[in-house]
């Protein structure tokens, strides 16, 4: 199982799009690793700086249909191979979600109110969450306050993160 | 209970449903391109499983940037060249046969109503305009549908839209997905299958389906689906006619799949389009929509007409009998891009072409091109593009680019005048 558990990248924007996570000018690479420096290159977003916001951060913390657009597996390759393995969100577009869990990551889907409660109260701060995947928590700190939040995945998404994704649990049981 | 096409559908095809919420489905079709293909070949050479389910389901063709233009996407091609040679996929179409994948494999006769389709790219919704359940997948799943012939999928939600009315001259498939987007939001189908219904769609050829379905996705669905009809059946006759005897049995074959009457629906909206302007897109998401008539003037550089969405024959000759007789404005490039090798060819018996490039349109070989902004096109920092496509995120035709989206025949009448304009300045409109 993949580590849960790390620095905050707060992306207040909704519907950031798979070319904003990885612009489609980098899909004919073949390593994953050659995605590492590109990651949201392009985004649209007010104050980030690519660069400078990314680095030793393992958890993102977003608004709603994250992930939307195109199907590249690029996207969470790209998160993936800077060392994000969460992204905590209102919903997600189908693909997006679909490619964290098969690759053993994890998607969380919180409810609109707590995602800005968590916004409100954590943005302007450092942050880290940490994830209990037994206990179904997450665990939201900063230096002036700790916050505990339960969530909700489905037995299926628990099995991949298991299992280790997609590929080994169904050619197992297929 | 009536049950919907998608439910139907999901029924014929359940293999497993491990934990209740998540139903795994067994493929018909497998599709492949150069681009998310290669990552799954590789991990499973690596897994020690570089095996293929089924050969003959599996159908590969090297589209988004053809011909090669540098040595990594000469790589991607070799990886997929070779891997189908490896495992005897014999519909595998390489350069001189190839194609956009989505106007290519349904020209083949590669997909039919009642199947399950994945491919890793998120418009293999385009397929659903056949009645079948098409979905975009990750490489993940993809890497598993080759493997195993199967993949999950969600119980499906359906979210019915109905266009009625009576279409004004002039107006579109493009320009009606585009006011559903713009009414339902990118997010408003997402996780469920859209079945578009209604007079509009029924008396749609196959050509316009797949443009209202392409897009689909762009609001966030999994699927969009087309019922199937006779329409349907005779485009598909010269591939089904020794499996029925007549094309009324081969419809009656089709139609268990049609949605029943009282099926349930998770939404439903009805969209009468005969009050319809021509519209296009003004900014950065698919929903940004606005009627052409609020975006004159709009200066452009580059006008592109093909894709996925929009590179079909019918396209090609609405907007050439836009162009017929005029030249593009000195201040703009004109880029066609035929879908497939069929349609080129076609376009060329029907001197479509040379409209086209009598106007001063520059005319490629089938790829998707400039669509995605890897080759045939790349938009230059704080250039402008009016574009047949379905995407205009930041960046998509090139970094720093805007997009504007658009019918084939409003992409025509810009390139006329250099700024977006209407379609019906230049031309008396016939469908
Ligand atoms: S034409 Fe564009 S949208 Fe369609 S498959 Fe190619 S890159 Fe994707």
């Amino acid at each position: 199982m993949k580590e849960f558990k790390g620095n905050v990248l707060f992306l207040d924007r909704s519907d950031i799009n798979t070319d904003e996570v990885i612009p489609a000018k980098y899909l004919t690479e073949i390593e994953k690793t050659a995605l590492k420096t590109h990651l949201f290159e392009d985004i649209k977003l007010d104050g980030f700086n690519p660069e400078m916001d990314i680095k030793e951060k393992a958890v993102i913390v977003t608004r709603e249909n994250f992930g939307c657009g195109s199907s590249r597996e690029h996207a969470p390759w790209a998160l993936e191979v800077n060392g994000i393995h969460v992204v905590i969100a209102p919903s997600f577009a189908r693909i997006f979600r679909q490619n964290m869990f098969n690759g053993g990551m994890l998607a969380i889907e919180l409810s609109e109110d707590r995602i800005n409660t968590i916004f409100k109260e954590f943005k302007n701060s450092d942050t880290q969450i940490s994830v209990d995947m037994e206990a179904l928590e997450i665990m939201i700190q900063s230096k002036d306050q700790t916050k505990t939040i339960d969530f909700q995945i489905s037995e299926f998404d628990k099995a991949l993160i298991q299992t280790g994704g997609w590929v080994e649990y169904a050619d197992t049981h297929y | 209970m009536g049950k919907t096409i998608a439910e139907k559908i999901f029924k014929a095809h359940l293999v497993d449903e491990p934990f209740g919420d998540v139903s795994v489905l067994k493929l018909d079709r497998v599709f492949c391109h150069e681009i998310t293909t290669p990552m799954a070949i590789q991990d499973l050479m690596a897994r020690g499983k570089d095996r293929v389910f089924d050969p003959d389901k599996i159908k590969a063709v090297i589209d988004h940037v053809s011909p090669a233009k540098d040595s990594k996407t000469a790589m991607q091609g070799k990886i997929l060249r070779e891997w189908a040679k490896r495992h005897k996929i014999k519909d595998f179409f390489d350069i001189g046969y190839n194609g956009v994948c989505h106007a290519l494999f349904p020209e083949k006769g590669f997909v039919q109503p009642g199947f399950v389709i994945i491919m890793g790219d998120s418009h293999t919704c385009t397929h659903g305009a056949f009645g079948a359940f098409a979905a975009g997948v990750g490489t993940t799943d993809l890497e598993v549908g080759i493997l195993k012939g199967v993949c999950t999928f969600k119980t499906p939600q359906t979210y019915k839209i109905e266009i009625v009315g009576k279409l004004a001259d002039g107006v579109y498939a493009k320009d009606i997905i585009l006011k559903v987007i713009k009414d339902i939001s990118v997010s408003g189908a997402t996780n469920m299958v859209i079945e578009f219904t209604g007079n509009i769609v029924d008396e749609m050829s196959m050509d316009q389906r797949m443009t209202l379905s392409n897009m689909a996705v762009e609001a966030g669905a999994t699927s969009g689906i087309c019922l199937p009809d006779m329409t349907t059946v005779d485009y598909l006759w010269e591939f089904i006619k020794n499996q029925y005897k007549t094309r009324q049995d081969a419809l009656e074959a089709f139609s268990k799949f049609r949605s029943d009457d009282d099926a349930v629906y998770a939404k439903l909206k009805t969209i009468d389009v005969s009050d319809l302007e021509p519209l296009t897109t003004f900014g950065y998401k698919p929903d940004n929509v606005i009627p052409v008539s609020q975006m004159l003037g709009t200066k452009i550089n580059q006008v592109y007409i093909g894709s996925c969405t929009n590179g079909r024959l019918e396209d090609l000759r609405i907007a050439a009998k836009v162009l017929a007789g005029h030249t593009i404005s000195p201040n703009v490039r004109g880029i066609v891009s035929p879908a497939t090798p069929k349609i080129f060819s076609q376009a060329l018996e029907q001197g479509i072409i040379k409209t086209f490039m009598d106007s001063g349109f520059c005319v490629t070989n089938p790829t998707c091109g400039a669509c995605l902004g890897m080759s045939n096109g790349v938009l230059a920092q704080g250039e402008v593009a009016a574009s047949t496509t379905n995407r205009n995120f930041i960046g998509r035709m090139g970094k720093g680019g805007m997009v504007h989206l658009m019918s084939p025949a409003t992409a025509a009448a810009s390139a006329i005048k250099g700024e977006i304009s209407n379609s019906s300045l230049f031309c008396e409109q016939g469908k």
